[in-house]
């Protein structure tokens, strides 16, 4: 746990805290961003959806306020040791936290074209998938602000359950598309959702292994277990 | 994590590094200092790679530049002053009461925080010092002159007036002539003790490269207050707290994943 004994230079102190509030709210803002496409999909509400889409710019905004910061915070203050891995770590996460963003974005436009279709197939997976997706985007949000190492390792670890849904998605969707060729668009919107929703879980663990860097100073000791394995399915059709 | 435990990568790196690390130019064992009856370092384990740069940080007071007088035993001059243990140097312990000083003193040259030019000529202040130690013709001791005054990165500033007063040269350039006043004899060891914190940022700068490019020739010990100048110029950094050396490592190490809670906290400046 990185130590709590202030700054000799207030205004420097000031400043670190500023620059984790600056995360932490383009955290909470990709977060509502990633809740709101999945109600989206889920609930198929479009208001949600655009509501997503409109954030967009905000979050964009955002980014480029915390990247000039840091690059002030280095240039004026030149950090040291646990000053320096955050201050790398706050400008490394906005960029993920970006591309999350543009994730939810994509996943609510995708939603208003599944809007035009009737689906047969059961979004359960998708459900439970974008459950855990946001518990964990949370999470390491939390444990960015809290400096915790231990949660961000729970992050890492757990991202292997929501590569298994993926994948499970991935050859359910398959099977849907063969099963009635009238599946096939929406089922493939479908399957880019599910797509973009194991990214912005894999976004999460990278920010994990950023916030252990920034806390313990070395890198997560081992590597991740598995991840999308659907890259060497196949599905076959029944004969 | 216990603030003395090491992480396990950086302990591997460790173990790594110091089976390909260059020969030792001095390893000091258990060195303890003491003025009169106050111990101002205690029990110093340290090495000084061959052909590389050390810098030696803490708080004043901390006891770094007492280290580095003992290395030439500076302290020898002043009565009172006393240090025990080992500080080895090719197979010869040299706190000896035994050895020679003034081969000691040409070997491990030193360099002060003020330039402190002898008030001669610029060439008077480099032969002054060859003199004491060999015998040249003057063709040879010209030679030297330039040799010193061009590792010093003086060469070109210097060499239209090599015969007037040294006190005529300015503050960062009477800093290179004394730098070149102690490669003159050619050491081994190079002790440097602040030798910028009288000098502007440009002339700062050109200390800096010329530690670098000395360092192809001389093991170099520095101590500095300027954490960016360690950064920049040491290779090992040691940082010191109340006589005790708290952390030893590489530069990129300390600077950015210190093991000690007292390191990171003198370096990213919450000291106290």
């Amino acid at each position: 746990m990185a130590d709590v004994t202030g700054h000799i230079v207030k205004s420097f102190e000031q400043e670190l805290s500023r620059l984790r509030s600056l995360i932490t709210d383009m955290g909470g803002m990709v977060e509502r961003q990633v809740a709101l496409a999945c109600t989206a999909v889920l609930e198929r509400d479009a208001d949600a959806a655009n509501q997503a889409v409109e954030s967009d710019p905000q979050v964009d905004a955002l980014e480029r306020d915390a990247e000039q910061f840091v690059i002030r915070l280095l240039a004026l203050r030149q950090p040291m040791a646990q000053d320096l891995r955050h201050i790398v770590a706050a400008l490394k996460i906005t960029g993920e936290l970006e591309r999350v963003g543009d994730y939810a974005k994509n996943v609510a436009r995708r939603s208003i074209v599944l809007d035009q279709f009737n689906l047969s197939p059961t979004l359960s997976g998708l459900a439970h998938m974008s459950l855990l997706v946001q518990e964990n985007l949370k999470a390491i949000i939390d444990a960015f602000g809290e400096n915790d190492a231990e949660k961000a390792e729970e992050v890492w670890r757990s991202d292997e359950a929501i590569d298994d849904i993926y994948n499970a998605l991935f050859r359910e969707l398959i099977t849907y598309m063969m099963e009635d060729p009238r599946n096939i668009t929406p089922c493939t919107h479908l399957l880019f959702i599910a797509k973009n929703l194991e990214r912005i879980g894999d976004h999460a663990t990278n920010i994990a292994e950023m916030v252990y860097y920034a806390v313990k100073g070395e890198p997560m000791p081992e590597d991740r277990p598995k991840g999308d394995s659907s890259a060497y399915a196949v599905v076959r059709p029944r004969e | 994590m216990n603030e003395t435990e090491q992480p396990p990568a950086i302990a591997a790196m460790q173990a790594r590094s110091s089976e390909t690390l260059h020969e030792m130019r001095i390893s000091m064992r258990g060195v303890d200092f003491f003025y009169g009856s106050n111990q101002a370092l205690k029990g110093i384990d340290l090495d000084l790679p061959n052909r590389q740069v050390t810098g030696m940080i803490g708080p004043s007071g901390c006891g770094k530049s007492t280290l580095l007088r003992v290395l030439n035993r500076m302290y020898d001059l002043y009565p009172g002053q006393r240090a025990e243990g080992q500080v080895m140097m090719d197979g010869i312990n040299i706190l000896d009461p035994g050895i020679d000083l003034n081969q000691l003193r040409s070997r491990v040259g030193m360099v002060f925080q003020k330039p402190t030019p002898f008030p001669m000529t610029v060439y008077e202040n480099i032969a002054f010092g060859v003199k004491l130690h060999e015998r040249m013709s003057k063709s040879a001791m010209d030679e030297r002159v330039e040799w010193s005054l061009t590792r010093a990165a003086l060469w070109d500033e210097a060499k239209d007036r090599l015969n007037t007063s040294a006190m005529g040269l300015s503050g960062g350039q009477q800093q290179r002539l004394c730098i070149a006043r102690t490669i003159a004899v050619r050491p081994d060891v190079i002790l440097l003790d602040e030798p910028t914190s009288a000098l502007d940022p440009i002339s700062t700068l050109k200390i800096e490269e010329l530690i670098d490019e000395l360092k192809r020739d001389f093991t170099i010990a520095i101590v500095t207050h300027n954490m960016q100048q360690a950064a920049r110029c040491a290779d090992q950094v040691a940082f010191f707290y109340l006589g005790e050396m708290v952390e030893v490592g590489s530069a990129t190490q300390m600077f950015t994943a210190p093991r000690q809670k007292r390191t990171q906290e003198y370096i990213t400046g919450r000291f106290g």
